[in-house]
């Protein structure tokens, strides 16, 4: 207990872990805001009537969802840099994670969207909905009740995977621990650190709750 | 006003309608009858553009849907398509409301994002036929608030709020039990009493024969006999007699 039991070693630890949890923080946003829109797209390109669309879309999700997300995070951090030059650390975990996420939010999507029924469709065509009408006022809006559940999964998922960008060594919330326990022979920091996720994930998890509540306001 | 003209229409190789054709007058009721897989509720669907013709000629007053050329069909241009089927409402087995919109909002919606009405005006149009179908009431319930029958009567509210010339139902009272069919039913026959150009496909006998000017009833993809309710049951058509006498069972 060398941390516990000295009230100033784990002020200390805490501040340091506090600082890489920033870290941890602007990973977790930054690969939401990339991924949840982009999936959307990926979803409509891989739902695309064209071949020349779906079949590459459906090959970017096999691998996107088919490889390890450290590998993809390799390949952006590694191989990147020889096609636009230079890349900060970082920008590679946001542009690796954001297109992994992306590959994932895209089937949710797609399995939302697939479910709602053909009746909705077929309902909007006669009443003279045109075809983006129909999927914006009438498709989208059912499809995020459908699909809150599995996404709040992926998020939960999220917050945990972003320690792999210790892998190319950002100073994210787990690394700083890592490098705590490495220091000083003890696993507390890296225990520490596990209750920062824990609680992180109890925030999101609230807050799909709030969300699921907030959609329950019809139901099919 | 309506016609369709040999119409024929195949599901994966099966014939679902044979050489077909059917005509509805300005304020004619016309209820096409018949057993499960005679073809009634495809043709409904194949004048709405619900399901795509193979060959034959459908025109909507002078306009013309979709016309064969080498025994092909060939639709109008899309935003022409829309327009026309603008000009018939359709009511489904199933009603379809649209579950994430209040009552008022599946009567408003339609009116102002596709006729580009105003919203006063819309809700004016959606109130007035919301007490028409006796639901002056519900129009900020949820459509999952409402009973089955209370559905559908909102789904005929929606259909007529976009005007339409014709109204087209598609077995309206096959989801609901003899309670709810009676209130739907009901509207029905009122908007029949208006003069409501109307073509209904359903399986209650007795009511076609009580609001149709003319029963249509088909048999394995093609139209077997047609007339006035008492021509019909004088015709003596023998699938009709065998149908009727499994009603009657």
């Amino acid at each position: 207990m060398q941390y516990l039991n000295d009230p100033e070693r784990l002020m200390k630890l805490l501040t340091q872990l506090t600082h890489g949890f920033g870290t941890t923080l602007s990973i977790f946003a930054m690969t939401l805001i990339i991924s949840l829109p982009l999936g959307m797209i990926v979803a409509l390109g891989r739902m695309s009537r064209h071949k020349l669309i779906s079949a590459p879309v459906s090959f970017y999700i096999l691998i996107m969802r088919g490889t390890p997300l450290m590998l993809q995070l390799f390949a952006v951090y590694f191989f990147l840099p020889r096609l636009i030059g230079p890349i900060p650390r970082l920008n590679a975990v946001y542009i690796a994670f954001g297109l992994n996420y992306a590959a994932y939010f895209a089937e949710i999507y797609r399995g939302g969207i697939m479910s709602i029924p053909p009746g909705q469709y077929e309902a909007a065509q006669v009443l003279g909905f045109t075809r983006s009408q129909t999927f914006m006022r009438i498709i989208l809006p059912q499809t995020v009740k459908r699909v809150l559940l599995p996404v709040s999964n992926e998020v939960i998922t999220l917050v945990k995977d972003t320690s792999l960008a210790t892998a190319i060594a950002v100073s994210e919330m787990f690394l700083t621990a890592k490098n705590m326990t490495s220091s000083s022979g003890s696993v507390e920091p890296l225990f520490i650190a596990g209750v920062f996720y824990l609680l992180m994930n109890a925030v999101v998890t609230a807050f799909f709750n709030f969300l699921t509540n907030r959609f329950n306001y019809y139901h099919d | 006003m309506l016609s369709a003209s040999h119409i024929r229409k195949t599901f994966d190789g099966a014939e679902v309608l044979r050489d077909v054709s059917l005509s509805v007058k300005e304020g004619e009721v016309v209820a096409i009858i018949g057993r499960s897989g005679s073809g009634k509720s495809t043709l409904l669907r194949c004048i709405n553009h619900l399901e795509k013709i193979d060959s034959g000629e459908i025109t909507i007053g002078k306009d013309t849907l979709v016309s064969s050329v080498d025994g092909k069909a060939v639709y109008a241009p899309q935003d022409r398509l829309r327009a026309l089927c603008l000009k018939m409402g359709f009511v489904f087995q199933s009603y379809n409301l649209f579950p994430h919109w209040t009552v008022l909002d599946n009567l408003c919606i339609p009116q102002t994002a596709v006729l580009h009405r105003s919203r006063r005006e819309a809700e004016k149009k959606a109130l007035a036929l919301l007490s028409r179908v006796g639901l002056g009431d519900r129009g900020s319930a949820y459509p999952c608030q409402l009973s089955g029958g209370q559905q559908q009567r909102v789904a005929i509210a929606r259909a007529l709020a976009l005007d339409p010339e014709i109204l087209c139902f598609d077995e309206p009272t096959s989801a609901l039990d003899p309670e709810l069919t009676r209130e739907v039913l009901t509207v029905i026959r009122d908007l029949a009493k208006e003069k409501h150009t109307m073509l209904i496909v359903t399986h209650e006998m007795k009511f076609a024969r009580e609001v149709a000017d003319r029963i249509v009833f088909m048999h394995e993809g093609v139209i077997a006999a047609q007339g006035t309710p008492d021509e019909i049951m004088k015709g003596g058509n023998e699938q009709l007699l065998a149908f009727m006498g499994d009603l009657d069972q």
